[in-house]
């Protein structure tokens, strides 16, 4: 075994991973009451599930590498990961379908690389795409808003959730896919054509993202993190919609406003960008990081055959981090001296 | 012309990059990724002979083989050719540049076995390229092999502190690794 070595200031930063966590988790209540109140009780039978496959998950995978079971379930960090997958999959999912997503979130991207702080990717945008791979037609069934078509009740969510085959939901597609689907409409065209358009993006989908925002913001206000990573991403993303908007025309890739308001945009540029494992470590490697998750999620969105892409953009990203982070590491505090002397 | 070239590119680097998707050269990719250093060295070498190694192979097929009516003879020929190249870039390096002729020193003869090497050659005629086509599909697939090495030398550094279960130590989670990079490679399908 290794004895910790712990170098020169000993301050205390005063919060500790459970307190974090815990944090995160207030912080996601605005976005997750918001896709309750327009996706219906299925979000929260895929929290529910999701935090039990998680917590179980978690705890095999501590004995099996011989860990004190409490001490790591107490920092919250499997159920952060839980919540997030299970925000990411479409309402109503089966529970097999949960249950795999998990498994590979927690087993595959984290204790198989040494648990907490030592994996490379963000385990729960690892358990999503292993998802959307392996089980594409369950995971593009969208549910529609409330608003537009009555969603399930309680019951039948946990019928839904067990696999029982009497139960049927309305399932339409997201604004996302609509947009890349389009051909030869005008923008606005497209939005008179579809009642899933809203004001700025989706139906509900405007909604569901300003509160993960608002989340967001009271979490970089809380210094969970800075705000490099995210501001990178949303900079970027807007520039680039911006440059291709086009007027509205047909071949419009969307406005900056109906990017930052749609799909897992805001979800993302708070909550998973700004994982500080996964992510750059550097302020100024943050916001390349950030930026580049920007860029990949607009390409991917527009050009790809992916509607949503921040899963794929956070992990293409985790990929190139370490090498971010090898170029942009910060000066030790005294070096500039010798620095000049060569 | 520039558009159709830029495609190309974009490709042969991320959409079917040689290692991630197309699962070449897997050996130099788990053998010299230690160390950001030596990656950046092997990357180097590989960019060079692989676009000279897939002009060459392009003429000895189109001036040599084909009027002989021997195509399948290509396997072997390439084997041959590329081999040549790789003796010829060690000589030239090491008596015009000593200097990068030391930092390169003990990989060139390691590209002899890279089958991402040989992929292109094979890949360049089955494809129907032409002669700047192949130099420049050779040149996009030892970029979008240079971009994966050093990235995943990067990571590996990172891993090599980590505290990976015995079981999975060394190449095991290096593999993993590079599963899990090549789902999230699979983002980029549909992009060309």
């Amino acid at each position: 075994m290794m004895l910790q070595q712990v170098s020169a200031p000993h301050l205390r930063a005063g919060q500790s991973t459970e307190e974090i966590m815990l944090r995160v988790l207030l912080a996601l209540v605005p976005g997750i009451i918001a896709m309750a109140h327009f996706f219906g009780a299925g979000v929260f039978t895929n929290i529910i599930g999701a935090c039990i496959a998680a917590v179980l998950c978690e705890s095999l995978c501590l004995r099996l590498r011989d860990r004190p079971l409490l001490l790591y379930l107490k920092d919250y960090s499997a159920v952060v990961t839980a919540v997030l997958l299970a925000l990411a999959l479409p309402p109503y999912s089966p529970w097999w379908l949960i249950t795999i997503g998990t498994v590979a979130a927690i087993a595959l991207a984290k204790h198989v690389f040494g648990g907490l702080g030592s994996n490379p990717f963000n385990p729960a945008m690892v358990g999503y795409v292993v998802l959307l791979i392996s089980f594409p037609v369950q995971m593009t069934q969208w549910t529609a808003p409330s608003s537009l078509a009555a969603n399930p009740g309680v019951w039948d969510s946990v019928l839904a959730m067990i696999g029982s085959e009497a139960y049927d939901a309305v399932t339409m597609a997201t604004p996302l896919d609509l947009l890349k689907q389009n051909d030869g409409f005008m923008v606005s065209a497209l939005w008179q054509q579809y009642p899933q358009f809203g004001r700025f993006s989706g139906v509900g989908w405007e909604w569901i993202n300003l509160a993960f925002l608002a989340g967001g913001v009271w979490l970089l206000q809380q210094k969970i993190f800075t705000w490099h990573a995210p501001v990178g991403m949303l900079a970027v993303l807007g520039l680039m919609s911006a440059l291709f908007y086009d007027g509205g025309s047909s071949s419009s890739g969307g406005s900056p406003l109906f990017h930052w308001l749609s799909g897992a945009t805001m979800l993302g540029a708070f909550f998973i960008v700004t994982d500080p494992v996964s992510g750059a470590t550097s302020n100024l490697g943050r916001l390349i990081f950030g930026a580049l998750v920007g860029l990949l999620v607009y390409c991917i969105r527009v050009w790809g055959s992916y509607p949503d892409a921040v899963a794929f953009a956070v992990l293409l990203m985790n990929f190139a981090a370490p090498f971010i982070d090898y170029y942009t590491q910060p000066k030790p505090y005294g070096y500039q001296a010798r620095d000049a002397d060569k | 012309m520039i558009a159709e070239f830029a495609a190309l590119l974009l490709a042969t680097v991320l959409v079917n990059n040689f290692v991630l998707v197309q699962f070449l050269g897997l050996c130099p990719f788990m053998g010299v990724s230690n160390k950001v250093e030596t990656a950046m060295g092997m990357s180097m070498a590989t960019a060079f002979v692989l676009t000279l190694a897939s002009g060459c192979s392009y003429l000895a097929y189109h001036f040599v083989l084909a009027p002989l009516n021997l195509e399948y003879l290509r396997t072997i020929t390439f084997i041959l050719v590329i081999a040549a190249v790789v003796q010829f870039t060690e000589l030239l390096i090491r008596k015009t540049s000593p200097l990068l002729h030391r930092v390169l020193g003990v990989f060139l003869p390691l590209i002899t076995t890279n089958c991402a090497v040989l992929g292109v050659a094979l890949l360049n005629i089955n494809k129907a390229h032409s002669f700047v086509e192949s130099l420049w599909y050779g040149f996009g697939a030892a970029l979008g092999f240079a971009l994966v090495l050093v990235l995943f030398s990067a990571m590996r550094e990172r891993l090599a502190a980590a505290d990976v279960p015995a079981a999975f130590e060394g190449p095991a989670i290096g593999l993993i690794a590079a599963g899990l990079m090549s789902l999230a490679f699979m983002g980029f399908a549909g992009l060309v």
